[in-house]
């Protein structure tokens, strides 16, 4: 496969949140500004780039049953890592994202992606998988984001366009966040089509 | 790779050892930011809520089963302000943690929400500045104010839609004039705050007729 | 103030609905439940492990991680944890009862990705709850995801008899559908 097809294939034909439908948890949980699905998007690529790179490095020495464990303690680990320097240098953002950053563990666009794809190619390939798929996934997040934080609280990425107050305030809330990835789902598969 | 028990268990404890060790690496690189980060925090939360100072001593005290922090803040001339570390438990999405700044005639100089996790929009506009709660009690003399809301009989505004929030935002307050108390020496021992949370329980079977309340 | 264990049971299991309002365990919530009786199932298997696992996490947290000052670990020592209880509750399961085992078996590999259990585990330990409150808002929340897992799954068998455009389809109007049960649920807000 071209390199290029494979980092455009994680944007648009497998966009893990509108075509994989994975990740759905932080995707919903973290939306409710742009700036906060942004910057779950960018921890979830960095953690999927290096899981993905060591996963394509290591995969010949792993014996098959066990493949599944050792895939989590190095994403596991890696979750940590991110956990610890996000404390340490953006502690707001961390703040904002509470529950999630470990939660990056159990998100299913990662380990899936060390089992359909860095557990079966090479180490540079892998590390473009990883970015396509995590620029896939931090678009619609943020996205996403900024849908809910225009129409809830009347801004974006922070700036007010002073309409906070004619705005339903649901969109923030967590039946927005259900409503907005749907409606953006449909939107998506709609021009999907053409 | 084909599995033996050898293996797996060889590879396995192979890579939980070297993710250990990676893991215990970074941790040793950011524990100093992270203490650093924290620090930091709570030096501009104390700075935000009191007039400019030059030392601050810390002080701990223990209130309804909660650890108040009361940092007193001096310059050359002596006490400028107490700046309480206060919490509650009664949010409406759990604690609410918030840094209340009191001069030492016991005025309000100002409160900073530190950590709430309110409902987007409603509760977590105790946030933002000049908001009903903050500007209800700021520069007020905090011995007489008698921290309950209005719905609750009391003379405190609350926020729209967010009376659960607002009740707990007090609660915090109200828990911080007490440590402020004991910390300025007006008073040997904090008294429990439990104002809050029991008028809000008789207020239960109204707020039932009313059809529930907001947050 | 001590949190009531009804407050911690109500609030889990309606206010803070963890489906509907925290956003934990929608990968199930959206590919488990489109019938009723298997919605029933992978509830109660959920149920079953996060009991268990709220009780060996916080043990591990409370008498390992903490005195060894190691609390950075948590992640990745709970998710390992996790999986190797729902390894084990496999194995026993099958040895010991074999009827439960069928009817719970096919969910149990899909819990250990279930971020519900982790989130809950993780949860717990941030609200410095004791080892009773922990089971307590554990076995609650996983009722309240039982609760949702089931609702919808009711919603969605009349679902697929509707006639509606083709992009809506599938997990589109699933979502939309969650949306209103969302809001219903946020009818609850306020009770504790």
């Amino acid at each position: 496969m071209n390199k290029l097809q494979i980092v455009l294939s994680g944007i648009l034909k497998n966009n893990p949140t509108f075509v994989l439908v994975l990740g759905m948890c932080p995707t919903l949980g973290t939306t409710t500004s742009a700036i906060n699905g942004m910057g779950m998007g960018v921890a979830t690529m960095a953690v999927l780039i290096m899981s993905n790179l060591v996963i394509s490095l290591i995969k010949n020495f792993i014996p098959d049953k066990v493949r599944i464990p050792a895939f989590i303690v190095v994403i596991a680990s890696f979750v940590t890592i991110i956990q610890m320097l996000m404390q340490a240098y953006v502690p707001s953002l961390y703040a904002s994202l509470g529950v999630f950053i470990p939660l990056i563990v159990v998100n299913c666009i990662i380990l899936g992606r060390a089992e359909a794809f860095a557990s079966k190619n090479g180490p540079i390939d892998s590390i473009l998988d990883g970015v396509g798929i995590g620029i896939g996934f931090t678009l619609s997040l943020t996205a996403i984001g900024a849908v809910r934080e225009v129409l809830g609280s009347g801004a974006i990425f922070g700036y007010s366009l002073g309409i906070a107050d004619y705005m339903p305030l649901v969109f923030v809330l967590a039946p927005g966040a259900f409503l907005v990835l749907g409606y953006l789902m449909v939107l998506f598969n709609k021009l999907a089509k053409k | 790779m084909k599995s033996t028990l050898f293996n797996m268990v060889a590879v396995l404890f192979t890579i939980t050892l070297i993710a250990s060790a990676g893991v215990g690496a970074v941790n040793m690189i950011t524990e100093e930011p992270i203490a650093a980060a924290k620090a930091q925090a709570t030096t501009e939360a104390v700075a935000n809520v009191l007039p400019a100072f030059d030392n601050n001593e810390v002080q701990e005290q223990e209130i309804d089963g909660m650890s108040i922090k009361v940092y007193t803040a001096m310059n050359a001339s002596g006490v400028v302000g107490y700046a309480v570390e206060s919490m509650t438990k009664n949010g409406f999405g759990g604690a609410i943690r918030m840094m209340v700044g009191f001069l030492p005639d016991g005025k309000i100089y100002n409160v900073n929400v530190l950590e709430q996790v309110e409902t987007p929009g409603l509760g977590t506009k105790m946030c933002d500045e000049g908001n009903a709660l903050i500007s209800s009690i700021k520069d007020k003399d905090a011995d007489e104010i008698k921290f309950s809301v209005k719905k609750d009989g009391g003379e405190l505004d609350a926020l729209t839609a967010a009376t659960i929030s607002s009740r707990a935002y007090y609660d915090a307050v109200a828990r911080a004039h007490q440590a402020f108390l004991v910390a300025s020496g007006q008073k040997s021992e904090a008294d429990g705050v439990t104002s809050a949370t029991a008028t809000s329980e008789n207020n239960e079977g109204e707020a039932a007729q009313k059809g529930g309340e907001n947050e | 103030m001590e949190l009531s264990y009804f407050a911690i049971i109500i609030g889990a299991i309606f206010v803070n609905n963890v489906v509907l309002a925290q956003f934990l365990g929608i990968c199930p919530f959206l590919g488990v439940s489109s019938k009723v009786d298997t919605s029933l199932g992978m509830g109660a298997a959920v149920t079953f492990v996060m009991a268990l696992a709220s009780i060996v996490a916080w043990s591990i947290q409370e008498f390992i991680l903490v005195p060894l000052h190691i609390e950075y670990m948590q992640t990745i020592v709970f998710i390992l944890v996790i999986a190797a209880l729902v390894q084990m509750v496999e194995i026993v399961l099958k040895k010991v009862s074999p009827s439960l085992y069928q009817a719970l078996g096919i969910f149990l590999p899909l819990i250990t990705t279930n971020c519900a259990v982790l989130g809950v585990a993780i949860l717990m330990i941030q609200k410095e709850f004791n080892l009773l409150q922990s089971f307590t808002y554990s076995v609650s929340t996983a009722v309240g995801f039982a609760l949702a897992l089931v609702i919808f799954a009711g919603i969605r068998e009349r679902l697929e008899l509707d006639d509606m455009p083709k992009a809506m389809q599938g997990i589109p109007i699933s979502l939309i559908v969650a949306a209103i049960l969302a809001m219903a649920f946020m009818g609850f807000s306020g009770l504790v």
